[in-house]
């Protein structure tokens, strides 16, 4: 996903005022000049810089470049379905794992993605379910990580 | 310390995990490192960084292998002569390429070894009257090489860093003490977890790049690969003063902030083409090249570890890394590392020398089973590497918050990389961020807001002339080629 360099340039300009902004409110320390806001205040400086430089950059080659440019991929369901479940599978880790529970989560998300990209269903249902045991024995036992239960809890082990 | 069995059946585990991870295209060295701090986290220091050394050295070989076999380069390391390998493979010469890759890595790898064995403690010994002024001008300097030096695009990679030193920022471990952009997370006031972090940039980036990947995959064209090790000393006794450059190239582009074994190998390419008596023939399946820049990328990943070990300031991705890893085992990097703990600091040298040599037999081993290894399915293995980066960025502080850190840093590294912008400098910038504050307000104290004290010390000011000078290059040699085109155009 190519964008022209004028969006970054006015990403990051934006972005280096409201750091600005920000580090005003920050507090000075009684009998010195430097305080926690001079250093983010400096590299907001610098970022208000280099994006409008980057900005008139991109704005010169407007023609010569798309504002947005898709890769192929975009063109392809399979790819896109591919790397929605890639950031889609750590989203539902975050927020299903404490619930649901390691195992189940671990194997919902190895199935899906398998299945994505293209494993056949019974080797990808099979990979799936080995590959979450073995993770959780390895962090679970071995390096003692308190992985969830979740709904397994009555059966944990 | 080393030669207990625990250390060795890790560094064993560690070489055989590294020549996979480097023999399967989009799996990087970096990611190797990265997906094996969490299990290093378990782990005394030693056998740790034993892990890291032998599993970095042996991905940067195995590299190879994909390159010489299939033409798609298993490690940004060995891209510089991928075209060079495969075309040798075409002319059914694939042993004498991947022997060639295998025997001048590990013997870049060595020499990189003995250079930092020899350097890194009479530079210690030298670091340890620096104050914070020298300091700051020298996390300033390394800050500038990423930049400039490492990057085609200054502008870009100048971005990336400030966007690096910004994330650093975030937190209470700042000077003075005070939460910064912590919006009120208390997560978020320890500041944004290292670790996660790379695990981010380094493995969820290359997963999202395989998801979206709709290049066809590659083949194997050789059927059987016979004795990689005949006619390798043959080439040696050929070849002495390139293997000799590439080392030292290698090594100092490894010493140098944000470069790394993949520019080492492009340089060491390049050079050896330039001053080569059969330069015609690079391209068309000449080792020549192969055994330059082999030995460059090897010897760069020991030259990485001298500023990493002396200042604290990573000499690349890896080392970044490493850096992160030594301060969680309480082995802060510094000049002092070499006086209070000078055991394991032989520890770490002997630990290089080891990796190198075992890299043979196991090299070996490794290019038997490759068009096994070649053949493991990717759409199996990325979902697999995407569950170990869950977990593993969760063990480290056991928290969410964490996953979530590393999900946006991938993404963004993604993003940052899909559209030319340098990451090393980020990397940096992450890791030198507190450092460069906290030496940049100490001196500020010290010399009481005047910034002449900045430089009234000799080995200041020097470096201070040396940050200025890489700062002014790119304009120079603009206004230098400008003066020429007008000379020679007033001449004509």
């Amino acid at each position: 996903m190519k964008f022209n360099d004028a969006i970054f340039g006015a990403i990051l300009l934006a972005l280096g005022i409201v750091v600005l902004a920000v580090v005003q409110g920050y507090p000075g320390i009684p009998g010195q000049q430097v305080g926690p806001a001079l250093f983010p205040g400096l590299i907001a400086a610098g970022l208000c810089v280099c994006g409008a430089m980057l900005l008139a950059k991109g704005w010169r080659e407007r023609h010569a470049a798309a504002w947005v440019r898709l890769g192929d991929w975009a063109a392809s369901p399979r790819h896109v379905l591919s790397a929605a479940l890639v950031i889609g599978a750590v989203l539902f880790y975050m927020f299903a794992s404490e619930r649901l529970g390691f195992l189940p989560t671990a194997a919902i998300s190895l199935l899906a993605l398998m299945l994505a990209m293209r494993v056949p269903p019974g080797r990808a249902l099979l990979i799936a379910l080995v590959a979450a045991l073995l993770i959780h024995a390895a962090f679970y036992k071995l390096l003692r990580v308190p992985l969830p239960w979740g709904v397994l809890m009555p059966i944990a082990w | 310390m080393v030669f207990e069995p625990y250390t060795i059946l890790v560094m064993v585990l560690a070489s055989l995990y590294g020549l996979f991870v480097g023999a399967v295209p989009g799996l990087s060295a970096t990611m190797a490192v990265a997906l094996l701090v969490p299990v290093t986290f378990f782990m005394q220091p030693i056998p740790a960084i034993a892990a890291m050394v032998t599993a970095t050295a042996m991905a940067i070989f195995s590299g190879d292998i994909p390159g010489c076999l299939l033409r798609i380069p298993g490690t940004p390391a060995s891209a510089a002569y991928t075209d060079e390998a495969f075309a040798m493979t075409r002319k059914g010469m694939a042993e004498t390429a991947l022997g060639a890759g295998l025997v001048f890595s590990a013997v870049g790898g060595l020499f990189g070894t003995v250079v930092l064995i020899v350097a890194a403690p009479a530079l210690a010994d030298f670091a340890l009257n620096f104050s914070s002024f020298e300091y700051f001008w020298l996390v300033l300097l390394g800050l500038t090489c990423a930049v400039f030096i490492t990057s085609d695009r200054p502008l870009k990679g100048m971005i990336t860093l400030l966007l690096g030193l910004l994330v650093a920022c975030v937190g209470l471990g700042n000077p003075a003490g005070f939460p910064r952009f912590t919006f009120g997370n208390a997560e978020m006031t320890g500041g944004i977890g290292m670790i996660p972090m790379m695990i981010g940039m380094f493995a969820i980036s290359e997963v999202i790049r395989f998801a979206v990947d709709t290049l066809p995959p590659g083949e194997v064209v050789v059927e059987k690969v016979g004795s990689v090790l005949s006619g390798q000393w043959a080439l040696a006794k050929k070849y002495p003063v390139q293997i000799l450059r590439g080392s030292l190239l290698g090594t100092a582009v490894g010493a140098l902030p944000g470069a790394g074994a993949d520019i080492a190998a492009w340089m060491s390419y390049a050079m050896s083409k330039k001053f080569s008596k059969e330069p015609e023939k690079f391209g068309t399946g000449h080792v020549e090249g192969i055994v330059e820049s082999g030995s460059a990328n090897n010897s760069a990943l020991a030259g990485a570890w001298i500023p990493a070990l002396v200042f604290g300031i990573p000499g690349d991705s890896i080392t970044a890394i490493v850096i992160g890893v030594l301060y969680m085992k309480n082995l802060n990097p510094g000049p002092t590392l070499f006086t209070t703990n000078p055991q394991n600091i032989y520890a770490v040298f002997m630990l290089f020398i080891i990796a190198n040599i075992i890299m043979i037999p196991l090299g070996i081993l490794c290019i038997k089973v490759a068009k096994r290894i070649l053949r493991v399915p990717r759409n199996v293995l990325m979902p697999l590497i995407l569950l170990f980066c869950i977990v593993g960025a969760f063990a480290i502080n056991n928290s969410l918050f964490d996953v979530g850190v590393m999900l946006v840093a991938g993404m963004v590294a993604y993003l940052l990389e899909e559209n030319g912008f340098p990451i090393a400098p980020a990397i940096l910038g992450v890791v030198l961020g507190g450092m460069l504050e906290e030496n940049f307000i100490t001196s500020m104290i010290k010399s009481d807001g005047n910034l002449a004290g900045f430089v009234s010390r000799p080995i200041a000011a020097s470096l201070a002339a040396v940050v200025l000078l890489v700062w002014l290059a790119p304009l120079l040699k603009k206004l230098w080629l400008r003066g020429r085109r007008t000379a020679s155009s007033t001449a004509a």
